[in-house]
Order: C-alpha cells, then sequence, then structure tokens
C-alpha cells in the first residue's frame, strides 16, 4: 500500500509557533514597526522568521517580468502573487509555525484582498484563493490619512512604477495622480477588511515608539508558552 | 449570436459577449497522442476553411519560462507549482483563447483546466478549492476525453522515450522506482479524469483505437458540432 500523497490544502490549523502581520499602504509606517517589533523579540531570546511579501525567488523572477513587460491582467497579477505566497506558506511560513518560531508577516492575504479587489477581481475568488493561508495570532491595520501617507511616499521618492500607481486601471494619466486614486481605493477595501477579519488598528498618525510600545502590549499575551533560548518555555 | 459562459466566476473588466469562435479541448493523460490528433484535426479544418489557432499547458508568455525553470530544481512547493499553472493558464485565456474567440477562430487546446485539477487533486489540493480557483475559465464547446487505461499507455510512453520525471509523479514519489510511481501516478490521473469526465460532461473517445480510425471519428464529431451552428449548410466548394 503507497502512502497518499501529503494533505496540502487541509485549511487553516493551529501550530506551536506564532504569526503575526503588519498591513497597510505604502507610507503608513508599518516596516518600520515591523523590525522594531523583530529586534525586540530576537533580544528577548525568541526565535523570529520575517516573512515579505513577493519574496518567493522563483516566482518573484516571473512577476518582474510580467510588470516590466506589462503583461499583468487583473487576473494574472492577483494569480501571480497568489503562488509567491502559496510558495512562501509551504517553504517558510509553515515550517517556521510547525517549528514554534514566530513568524512576522510585512503583508499577508488582506493586501491581495485589498488590492486586487480594486482592481475588479470578484471578493469572494480571491478569498477562496488563499483559503490555505494560516490564520495569524494578530494582524494589525496601520491607518493613515492618505494625504499623509502620499506625502511619505511622493516625496521621496518620485518615480512610481506602473502597477504601482494601479496605472493599469486607467485612473489618471500622471502617475501621481493615479497613485493617489489607487491608494484612497485600496484605503476603503482595507476599512471593510477590518470588521471582517478582525484586524487591529492602529493610529499610524502617533509617534513611532508610542506605537510600538502599544504592538507590544497586544502581542504580549500571545507569547506565553513559546520556546525562548536560554530559557526553558518561560513568560515574558 | 453564440453565448460563452465561464464555470461561475468572472474574468475581470471582460466582456463574453463578442466572442463568435468555438474553444473545442482535447483532453487526456501524459502520452496518449493528444498532440498527433490536434495535428490532425487542425489540418482538416483548415481545409473546410476554418481558421484555426492553438494553445497548451505552459505556453504563455507570462508564466512558461517560470514554471520550466522551476520544474528543473524541483524548487517549488506543489501548492505554488498549482497557482504558478493556474497563472500560466489565465495568461493563456486572456491573451490568446478570447482573442481568437473573438476573431472568430476554432480554438484547439490541448488539454484545458481539466488536467490541471485532476493533476492538482493527485498531488493533494482540496478538489472544491481548485475547481473554485478555475472558475474563471470558459466552459468550453466540447470536451473530447482520449481514454486509454494504464497497460495500454505503458508500451507507447515506452516507445516515445520512457517514464519522465513529472509524469510519474516523482515529486510526490508513490512507489520504489520511476515505473511503480508512474503506474500508481498515472492510475489516479486517470482515475480523476474519469471522475471530472461526468461532471463536466466530456465526450469520452478510445484512445486505444488505430489513430486512422481515431482521427477519423474525432474530425467527424467537430466537424458535425460546427457545422450544426450555421444557420445554413456550407455548400462544397467547386473543384479546382
Amino acid at each position: 500500500m503507497t502512502p497518499s500523497p501529503p494533505s496540502l490544502e487541509a485549511g487553516p490549523r493551529s501550530y506551536p509557533g506564532r504569526l503575526f502581520v503588519v498591513e497597510g499602504v505604502d507610507g503608513s509606517g508599518k516596516s518600520t514597526q515591523l523590525t522594531l517589533l523583530s529586534q525586540w523579540l530576537r533580544s528577548e531570546g525568541f526565535t523570529v522568521v520575517f516573512s515579505e511579501w513577493n519574496s518567493s525567488p522563483i516566482v518573484r523572477e516571473t512577476t518582474k517580468r510580467g510588470k516590466k513587460r506589462m503583461l499583468l491582467t487583473p487576473l494574472t497579477f492577483s494569480l501571480i502573487h497568489a503562488t509567491d505566497f502559496s510558495d512562501r506558506v509551504e517553504r517558510e511560513i509553515v515550517p517556521s509555525l510547525k517549528a514554534g518560531a514566530i513568524v512576522l508577516a510585512d503583508r499577508y492575504v488582506y493586501t491581495a484582498y485589498a488590492r486586487d479587489v480594486t482592481r475588479g477581481v470578484d471578493p469572494q475568488w480571491v478569498r477562496s484563493l488563499y483559503r490555505f493561508a494560516p490564520v495569524p495570532a494578530e494582524a494589525f491595520y496601520f491607518r493613515i490619512p492618505l494625504e499623509v501617507a502620499l506625502k511619505r511616499i511622493l516625496i521621496g521618492r518620485p518615480l512610481l512604477k506602473w502597477y504601482e500607481a494601479g496605472m493599469d486601471l486607467g485612473l489618471h494619466i500622471d502617475p501621481a495622480e493615479s497613485y493617489r486614486r489607487f491608494q484612497s481605493r485600496i484605503m476603503e477595501q482595507y476599512e471593510q477588511l477590518v470588521p471582517e477579519f478582525g484586524l487591529t488598528v492602529m493610529d499610524a498618525t502617533k509617534p513611532v515608539e508610542i506605537q510600538q510600545r502599544l504592538l507590544r502590549q497586544t502581542m504580549r499575551p500571545h507569547l506565553k508558552g513559546l520556546y525562548r533560548r536560554g530559557r526553558n518555555h518561560a513568560e515574558v | 449570436m453564440r453565448k460563452f459562459e465561464t464555470y461561475g466566476g468572472s474574468i475581470p473588466g471582460l466582456s463574453l459577449n463578442d466572442l463568435t469562435g468555438w474553444l473545442i479541448v482535447i483532453e487526456g493523460t501524459d502520452g496518449v497522442g493528444r498532440t498527433t490528433h490536434v495535428g490532425r484535426l487542425r489540418a482538416h479544418l483548415e481545409q473546410l476553411g476554418y481558421a484555426v489557432a492553438e494553445t497548451g499547458l505552459m505556453r504563455s508568455g507570462l508564466a512558461s519560462r517560470g514554471i520550466r525553470r522551476a520544474k528543473q530544481g524541483n524548487t517549488l512547493g506543489t501548492h505554488a507549482f498549482n497557482l504558478f499553472y493556474a497563472t500560466d493558464f489565465a495568461d493563456r485565456l486572456e491573451h490568446q483563447i478570447l482573442p481568437a474567440l473573438r476573431a472568430g477562430f476554432v480554438m484547439l487546446t490541448d488539454r484545458y483546466v481539466y488536467s490541471l485539477i485532476a493533476r492538482a487533486i493527485v498531488r493533494g489540493a482540496n478538489p472544491d478549492w481548485i475547481k473554485q480557483v478555475y472558475s474563471f475559465s470558459l466552459k468550453p464547446d466540447a470536451v473530447f476525453y482520449l481514454r486509454i487505461g494504464v497497460p495500454d499507455l505503458v508500451p507507447r510512453v515506452l516507445v516515445n522515450g520512457g517514464f519522465d520525471y513529472w509524469e510519474s509523479g516523482m515529486d510526490i514519489p508513490m512507489g520504489e522506482d520511476l515505473y511503480d510511481s508512474f503506474i500508481q501516478y498515472q492510475e489516479r490521473v486517470i482515475r480523476q479524469l474519469d471522475s471530472l469526465s461526468g461532471e463536466y460532461g466530456f465526450d469520452t473517445l478510445d484512445a486505444t483505437a488505430p489513430v486512422d480510425e481515431l482521427a477519423a471519428e474525432l474530425c467527424q464529431r467537430v466537424t458535425r458540432l460546427l457545422e450544426a451552428d450555421r444557420p445554413q449548410p456550407l455548400e462544397p466548394s467547386e473543384p479546382l
């Protein structure tokens, strides 16, 4: 009798590790906060693994090709990002969670829900696409007024890429204006995701260190029982 | 005008109202002779004056290179492969199939979503999930399923270059060697295709029949289908 192939689509399960997610538009400061969290958790002796959106080495090449040659449509844009994500889930996120690590994800399925639906993809379809994703212990949404986020991005980096600016949507001929409208629509989507998935809202206009303190407070109860270097599964 | 629809999903930003061509699918497992029959069918239809286009798995401008590279090193997760193939399919649907149908071509496709669904299920994907993923695909005018059992398949594969790593499911090895795994894997794929055949209403043909006989049968069935859509029968052209 041969063994059955592994069941890869068993749906969300619970693992010994913990998954934390930061979400928000560009310029919301979420990556800064995640870096600070990781430094804190490491100094506390936890095993920390980072997972970034769009970073699977094999798939990224195709995504880059599609973007460079403008081959991507809303449908293939959605599918190629799901491919990238599923590769990271299988090879990075789930194994780390099984090993009892803390996984910090810079953007997660919510980015796809917000962005792809803004591009006209069916909301139910894109949710079912990501059905295999482990459910995070906590997902933080960094809420910020549009103008503040835009100022941070548009001042520092004036050359916007085609898809980044949402130029494929034909919202406006000027990339900066297109980007503005695109981001505004993505924010509307995020606001709907907050109650739907119970995202924890962070006020991203507060000083960095205040936000960080709040984040740590919220995370603390989830850290009980996790492995820590030099201590035997001790409390924080 | 003929109407196309999807399996419940939608293709963002695209209308299906202006599609006038035909979508004909040839399905069947690895090594069953699909490519031969697609070639014969194409020649036959062009002879009759139909414009014909072809597509098949991994022929997208977007994802085929990436999938080939990933297959070389077996470096991609099983689940990610399923979605990579879905990306390849979506790109071909939007950039090859829909434009051909819009232009009134007969689109012959060497395998469609059914093979992709069957292979994903054999590799452990949840059947409902993978079918939902492909719900944006168009319902074809007809699916011709070239059916063969494993005992008849083995000798064909052997004379045509032997057992392929992926066609033997070696990424999820199911036996002691390539042969064992091929048998196990193909049995499962064929079982899945058989089950999809009922669900999606395939037109099944016995692929163990002699090639010429099968080709003639296939040509006849497709011609009948295309002519049925015509308000008046086509006058045979005058001999030159």
